[in-house]
């Protein structure tokens, strides 16, 4: 049996795939899960028809913290979905667009992330009082 | 609807002779996909407005979710304009996220009856949230409980 070295690139290296490749998972993550949450959320909308008491009741899972961070975690998810939904409408309907994918998807991923930075400020501001740590 | 979906066509390969970089991205040829994929980037659009909006207005913005009760739900649909935004957001975010839901089935649920049973689950708990939306949404009378808040 003839041994074959393996090449270091082989073994030692991390496959980091392309920006479109991680947009793409990324996509499928946040869809799933904004979806999954639609689910719940029409069901916990619906209780407003049984009066305030129930609604109120069921609105009440906000004030704690680590339903806040889903809270989070879901307006982070629709803001990257439609961000990377208008970038793949630019692909889709203007392909010339492909071109500058490398580009297109840094600016996708910068641009959700400036808007996080408020977005989890004020979000976050809101935990921390709830804790009453501030 | 296309319950029986068929495996996606692979990506040619670039045209000897070509730059190598194809321009574009692969697109149904037509029938139900085509449609499905023209529903999904039209439904977006208006999505990117009616969902983002809903979702700034109501976790983000003016004290968020603190605001958020009975009496905040009974003034907004109030209002024949929020309510017809909240009725158009149900209709197109259920069937986007559930047409996206198959998309996905059909990459990971390979058995045919399995990939069936799945999606016809997620039409039936469309259609009935469909219809369980729309109901709250247009006979909802905060009128009921007055004087009880």
């Amino acid at each position: 049996v003839t041994h074959v070295a393996k090449r270091k690139s082989d073994v030692g290296t991390l496959y980091r795939g392309s920006p479109g490749q991680w947009s793409w998972i990324a996509h499928r993550i946040t869809g799933v899960a904004i979806v999954l949450f639609l689910f719940v959320h029409i069901v916990d909308t619906a209780v407003v028809g049984w009066g305030p008491e129930a609604y109120d009741r069921v609105e009440s899972v906000y004030q704690n913290w680590f339903v806040r961070l889903l809270e989070l975690g879901l307006v982070a998810a629709v803001l990257y979905h439609a961000l990377n939904g208008v970038k793949i409408m630019l692909f889709d309907f203007w392909p010339s667009t492909t071109r500058h994918m490398k580009g297109l998807s840094l600016a996708t991923t910068g641009l959700f992330l400036v808007a996080m930075v408020p977005i989890t400020w004020i979000i976050g501001k809101g935990t921390l009082e709830l804790l009453g740590w501030i | 609807m296309a319950v029986e979906t068929k495996e996606r066509v692979p990506v040619p390969a670039p045209r000897p002779g070509g730059t190598g970089v194809r321009a574009g991205r692969e697109r149904p040829s037509g029938g139900f996909e085509l449609w499905a994929w023209l529903f999904m980037r039209i439904s977006g659009l208006v999505l990117l407005f009616l969902a983002v909006g809903h979702v700034l207005i109501m976790h983000v913005l003016d004290e968020g979710i603190d605001r958020v009760n009975f009496d905040f739900v009974a003034v907004r649909w109030d209002d024949v304009f929020w309510q017809t935004w909240d009725w158009a957001m149900l209709s197109l975010a259920l069937v986007h996220g559930i047409n996206g839901l198959r998309v996905v089935v059909q990459d990971y649920v390979r058995p045919a009856g399995a990939r069936f049973a799945v999606n016809m689950a997620f039409y039936t708990l469309g259609f009935i949230l469909f219809v369980l939306g729309t109901v709250v949404v247009f006979t909802f009378d905060a009128g009921k409980w007055a004087g009880a808040v």
